[in-house]
């Protein structure tokens, strides 16, 4: 059996990866794929705490969070696609004009 | 483990709310072109009606869903505060987006859908629970923020708004995660309850509990998560602004006060630190950043980014229960005349926003007061509320505040607070002399509904500050049951 | 007396001492709401008699203190708030100190705002805005309004608001010209003299502010009655406590009384209409930290040392100031800096504990700086009528004179332009020669008795504050003497001094009434025997409050012979410089050939504008400078996002050159306004608009805090 630390170390790592994706990439679409990924590092802990503990809880809280990364993606989707087809980019980095 | 219509009943509120904005989603697919209006009054009609089961609902102490929600003062002061909000919201928001032409009746419907969101996170006493009411505040806003579509401004604020909310609920989250792993529960009694008997590891607590408040403190706009504000506040529509300004703050602190009092009183003496660094830096920053600000907009954004370090004050008493009491009770009332002061304010700069982002610099509002001595003198009074300085609510909030720091012993904050709100007055009170001094033909739109809000925003800001006590004595009183 | 004994039978004259407040407010209000549609005179009926309804209220509040024995009497009126045990009312007091100042506010308010409603009549057409005359009345009264709350108040706290609320309105009426054409100096100065005047006051605020804290702190309470009766067992146990506490009230005494560090403001505020000069900045407003310390006489008469602390800087300031003024030209700045000089004399008195004296002093004070200013303001205003006569055009102004001076306008308050009015304006002239004799301190005018108690108590108890004041005072005499000369005698300098015109009859009636003042109104003290009155009024409240009898010192020939000398040498000696050969047009003041450097020093008030931007200025640019070059999130951006060593690079060492590169030097002059628009430059400047620096700023906090916890 694989002890639980492991599971909390590959789920920081997971995170952290999300995270500096969120930081270093321009393209939106890999930004918004790094949050996603953050959320499912999450979601990797909750299942990982929720099978040593033999508590179903936080299993149900990843089917909670699976339905709010949905619906995160189809706002985030539509968002993009809604500046795209202003700007006609999907680089953030274009992506700001309000500032000071 | 069975759900009984008494769990529906006890959070009334919310489910009016709830299935009224769902109901409203069919209606307004099927209204004709012609009668789209009705929608806006619909949505009224439904937070009118939630207002009233919220107020009669006062004094009621509950559990629902075994524990997932609570219905306590706590909650119901904060679900008429945001129901009255929505409200003041609805009525800014009708002629502007008509101006503007996104005049579409799922604004309101989303508005509707964030406030019950608000709600929840009032009540919410599980981990669970806070995430997805969490989600249900903020993806609307998102959506509000980028709702003037084809505009440039209010696509890019949608996109920044929506892109760092949800990388911080994503620290949230994984917040969670660690609280859980900590404790082995996510209800927040059942928290607390592992906690009082020992945990294997207390840095995943902390370290959870400290995600949490990154996550929280980003709603809140609290240095160093607060960039997203300014340009946010500036590129959305102006009604969505406001109703932003005022629903994820009290839905952020809502949740912070619940999940600090309830579940992590014994981590005080680690957290306390924290917070007292967050608290300086929004206190400075927002007031110092706000003075360079040439748009209006902006500028209340920093002003509302420095009233969330004023209200964070309230959190450092933390270990201290009988000073904490009354310090969030402080909070609960500056939140109340912030949201005030704040919906009136943004109704002056709708009843002056022209097309293309004019009439927004703070030299446009040159000449106002002389133009326009009601407007200006409406205008005057929330300047004067935000900075603090007496016959208005404001003042009564910040009075409240700083006695209680103090009482808690926080003189150096206490003093920083009265440096910057100093300050702030700098900022503040040069839009009152370009108002009054600086000759300038300014038009406003007029619009009965704005004109109704700014008004009656004005003179409860004045109204309010006079019957401070009792208002000051029911926050007290809310908050009562927490502890 | 009637009326007395009637008080305590019938009627409590007491309880119409909210009135006070709400007179005023009334006036303005209905010269707010009505005033649009009716003319001047209408306005200036309603403001003046507001203020004079004032005045007869607070008569009647003396009758009742007589017939209440002195005793003080607390009127209770609103309470604000009250959680659990604090509560904080909203109660009048009167007692022989608020009900002496009530007297002066709005008795010479009264004479200020008759006086006004003739003056602002010429000034809002000079100006040619006549709307602003409503505004300027509204600003009037709520001014009256405001000091009446900060004098009858019974706490600190009603205490501050009224001091907010005065500051409030100096500042709206030093900047009243503010929206003037942005392109003549006139305007921008204004605009800068009540910037100024609001940072000044800003600290002093702070100050006031961190004593009101502590004394709640230490004391659970602000108000006069619960504090002061058994506040001497309280107070000396903790001297640490007393002098942090009078220290910041000093500070506030300092921003709102002008006194050092602190006076730079009240100078630049007489950019306002006379009559605000007058009523704001000479007679009222100004004297508030004179009575702060008055009342407070408790706690600084608690610890030994306190009262050397306040004496010195009212006694440096009193001499500063007055070197100051001899080397001004312009006939309101030399009134100014008087002013500051007197109200160093008063603060020196209290600080002495001689509070009587300076209680005394700010009210005759009252009477001829008020005198003076109006006086000046109706030179002026004949200086301008004789250069522009209202009716005809404009050509004059509009003509360029030379080179060096094209955008200057002609200075109607340049002495130098004036001379020989004497004859012009026969009235103006009598009534200023009154409250000139006054100020010089010559025997029986007001000010004489009172600047002499003042230097009696002085040379009893600290012998070298005595001989400051004494050389203050020889400046005082000289620096007087020399503006009457210059103004009134000679031959007029300037076209327009020739054909000046005397003022109207609203204007020359106040002047009347305060000469009249100035020359009897020092009797109300008599210091020979039977007399004292106004001393032994005062102690009624002051005896009370501290516990302690108050000491009368006899009156001393060995103090007024000599001060008498030495006030007339000084007017013999300006004598000699200017009124035996009269200054000719364009000639350069004689003082500044003899003086030479020691002239400039003093024309240029000693370069205090100019250390501070040197001492607080500078450094603070350079901080803010050296921070956002140093934080500039653009290093953080790049740096992420591999762009690498090389732009690093640069960065640093553009942030090696830019002090350099950008010109230091530049940055020196820009002054107070650019600096406040710089740092927030810089500051926003982190607010780069790109999400993933935000995204950074959030993950740097993650870091931070998380750090911290981890590894603390």
């Amino acid at each position: 059996m694989v002890p639980l630390s492991y599971y909390v170390a590959l789920s920081a790592i997971l995170f952290a990866l999300g995270a500096l994706g969120v930081l270093t990439r321009r393209n939106t679409i890999i930004i918004f794929m790094s949050i996603e990924l953050m959320l499912n590092s999450a979601n990797l802990l909750f299942v990982a705490f929720a099978r040593s503990f033999g508590d179903v809880s936080g299993q149900i809280f990843v089917f909670f969070v699976m339905a709010v990364a949905a619906a995160e993606v189809a706002v985030g989707l539509a968002l993009i696609v809604a500046v795209f087809r202003n700007k006609h980019t999907i680089n953030i980095d274009e992506v700001s004009g309000l500032k000071g | 483990m069975l759900y009984s219509m008494d769990d529906m009943f006890n959070i009334l509120p919310t489910v009016i709310v709830v299935a009224w904005a769902t109901a409203l989603i069919l209606v307004e697919a099927f209204l004709p072109k012609k009668y789209k209006f009705i929608t806006i009054w619909l949505t009224v009609l439904g937070l009118v009606v939630a207002l009233v089961a919220a107020i009669n609902q006062h004094g009621i102490e509950a559990e629902a869903f075994n524990g997932m929600l609570v219905v306590d003062g706590f909650s119901s002061f904060l679900n008429i505060l945001i129901l009255g909000s929505g409200i003041l919201a609805v009525a800014l928001a009708v002629g502007y987006n008509k101006r503007f032409g996104f005049d579409r009746g799922e604004y309101y419907i989303m508005m509707m859908f964030s406030i019950a969101g608000t709600m929840l996170m009032s009540s919410a006493a599980d981990l669970i629970v806070i995430f997805l009411a969490l989600e249900l505040m903020s993806i609307p806003l998102y959506i509000m923020a980028a709702f003037y579509r084809g505009n440039v401004n209010s696509e890019e604020a949608g996109m920044k708004y929506f892109l760092l909310g949800a990388f911080a609920g994503g620290f949230i989250l994984y917040g969670i995660g660690f609280v859980y792993g900590a404790t082995g529960a996510t209800g927040l009694s059942q928290v607390v309850t592992a906690i009082n008997g020992g945990v294997d590891s207390p840095t995943f607590l902390l370290v959870g509990a400290a995600l949490i408040l990154i996550g929280l403190g980003f709603k809140v706009a609290a240095v160093p998560f607060h960039m997203w504000t300014p340009d946010v506040y500036e590129g959305s529509p102006t009604p969505a602004t406001a109703y932003m300004a005022v629903g994820a703050k009290v839905g952020g602190f809502a949740a912070l006060i619940r999940i600090f009092v309830v579940a992590f009183p014994t981590l005080s003496t680690d957290l306390v630190p924290i917070l007292w660094g967050l608290v300086a830096l929004t206190l400075v920053v927002g007031n110092l950043v706000a003075i360079a600000q040439k748009n209006i907009k902006r500028m209340l954004a920093y002003s509302s980014i420095s009233h969330a370090g004023f209200i964070l004050m309230a959190f450092l008493p933390y270990g201290d229960a009988a000073v904490f009491k009354s310090s969030v009770a402080a909070a609960l009332f500056y939140l109340l005349a912030f949201a005030i002061t704040s919906f009136g304010s943004w109704g002056v700069v709708i009843a002056l926003e022209k097309s293309e982002g004019k009439g927004l610099l703070l030299e446009d509002y040159a000449g106002l007061g002389r133009k326009y001595p009601a407007l200006g003198v409406a205008m005057l009074i929330f300047m004067l509320s935000f900075t603090g300085i007496p016959p208005t609510i404001g003042f009564a909030g910040k009075f409240l505040l700083f006695k209680a720091v103090m009482e808690g012993g926080y003189y150096g904050l206490a003093i920083l607070g009265v440096l910057t709100s100093l300050f702030s007055a700098y900022y503040y009170l040069r839009l009152v002399i370009i108002m009054f001094m600086k000759s300038g033909e300014p038009n406003i739109v007029s619009d009965r509904w704005v004109t109704l809000v700014t008004a009656s925003s004005a003179v409860a800001t004045v109204v309010l500050f006079m019957v401070s006590t009792p208002l000051f004595a029911w926050a007290e009183q809310a908050v009562l049951k927490l502890f | 007396m009637l009326l007395s004994e009637a008080t305590t039978t019938g009627f409590d004259l007491f309880s119409l001492v909210p009135w006070i407040v709400f007179i005023p407010v009334i006036g303005l209000l209905v010269n707010l709401i009505f005033g649009r549609k009716w003319n001047e005179r209408i306005i200036g009926i309603v403001a003046s008699s507001a203020v004079a309804l004032t005045f007869v209220v607070s008569v009647l509040q003396l009758i009742a203190l007589q017939g209440n024995h002195h005793e003080a009497h607390v009127v209770p009126f609103v309470d604000w708030l009250s959680i659990g045990q604090f509560h904080l009312p909203w109660e009048f007091r009167v007692d022989t100190l608020s009900v002496t100042m009530m007297l002066v506010v709005s008795g010479v308010g009264t004479l200020i705002h008759i006086y006004a409603t003739g003056y602002m009549w010429f000034d809002v057409r000079y100006k040619e805005d006549l709307k602003s005359y409503r505004r300027f009345f509204i600003y009037m009264n709520l001014f009256i309004a405001m000091m009446m709350i900060l004098v009858s108040g019974n706490s600190y706290l009603m205490l501050f608001v009224g001091w907010e609320g005065v500051g409030l309105c100096s500042f709206l009426l030093i900047g009243f010209w503010f929206d003037r054409n942005p392109d003549t100096t006139f305007g921008d100065k204004n605009a800068f003299a009540g910037k100024k005047a609001f940072v000044a006051n800003r600290v002093g605020d702070f100050g006031f502010l961190m004593a009101m804290f502590l004394t709640f702190w230490n004391f659970k309470t602000l108000s006069f009655t619960e504090l002061f009766p058994d506040a001497v067992a309280h107070y000396s146990g903790d001297p640490a406590l007393i002098w942090w506490i009078t220290g910041f009230m000093l500070l506030g005494v300092a921003g709102k009384s002008a006194q050092i560090p602190l006076f730079v403001w009240l100078p630049d505020a007489m950019a306002g209409p006379t009559p605000v000069s007058a009523l704001i900045h000479a007679a009222t407003m100004v004297t508030a930290g004179v009575y702060l310390v008055t009342r407070s006489a408790p706690i600084f008469n608690a610890v030994e040392g306190v009262h050397i602390m306040v004496a010195t800087v009212g006694a440096a300031t009193a001499l500063f100031a007055a070197t100051i003024a001899v080397g001004q030209h312009d006939i309101k700045k030399v009134l100014a800096y008087s002013t500051v000089s007197q109200l160093g004399f008063m603060v020196a008195a209290v600080g002495m504990g001689a509070y009587v004296a300076g209680m005394f002093h700010l009210v005759t004070h009252a009477f001829f700086k008020a005198l003076l200013f109006l006086g000046a303001g109706s030179v002026i205003l004949a200086v301008e009528r004789g250069h522009h006569p209202l009716i005809g055009g404009h050509e004059d102004e509009h003509e360029p004179h030379d080179d060096e001076d094209h955008h200057e306008l002609f200075d109607p308050q340049d002495m130098r332009n004036m001379g020989g009015l004497r004859k012009r304006i026969p009235w103006t002239y009598w009534t200023y020669m009154m409250g000139t004799f006054a100020l010089m301190g010559l025997p029986i005018f007001a000010g004489f008795w009172s600047k002499d108690e003042i230097l009696l108590d002085a040379k009893l108890e600290y012998p070298v504050i005595y001989w400051v004041l004494v050389v203050a005072a020889f400046l005082t005499a000289f620096y007087m003497g020399r503006q009457v000369w210059l103004v009134f005698f000679g031959k007029p300098r300037h076209h327009a001094s020739e054909v000046a015109k005397e003022s109207p009859w609203s204007m020359l009636v106040p002047l009347l009434v305060l000469a009249f003042l100035s020359v009897f109104g020092g009797f109300m003290n008599w210091p020979f025997e039977g007399g004292h009155q106004f001393g032994h009024w005062l102690g009624y409240t002051i005896e009370k409050a501290t516990g302690h009898a108050l000491h009368v010192p006899a009156f001393d020939w060995g103090v007024a012979i000599p001060a008498t000398l030495l006030a007339l040498l000084a007017i013999g000696i300006s004598w000699l410089i200017y009124g035996r050969n009269p200054l000719k047009t364009g000639q350069q003041d004689p003082l500044e050939k003899a003086l030479g450097p020691i002239f400039k020093g003093m024309h240029n008030k000693w370069y205090v504008d100019e250390i501070y931007d040197f001492l607080i200025l500078r450094p603070y640019q350079k901080l803010a400078k050296f921070f956002a070059e140093t934080l500039d999130w653009n290093i953080w951006h790049d740096w992420f996002h591999e762009k690498g060593i090389r732009d690093n690079f640069q960065k640093f060492t553009r942030f090696l050159a830019d002090p350099i590169d950008l010109g230091v030097i530049d940055r020196i002059a820009n002054g107070l306004a650019s600096t406040v628009k710089n740092s927030g430059e810089i500051l926003s400047r982190l607010q780069t608009g790109f999400i993933r620096n935000y995204a950074l700023s959030v993950f740097f906090g993650v870091v931070v805090i998380l750090g911290y916890l981890i590894f603390r």
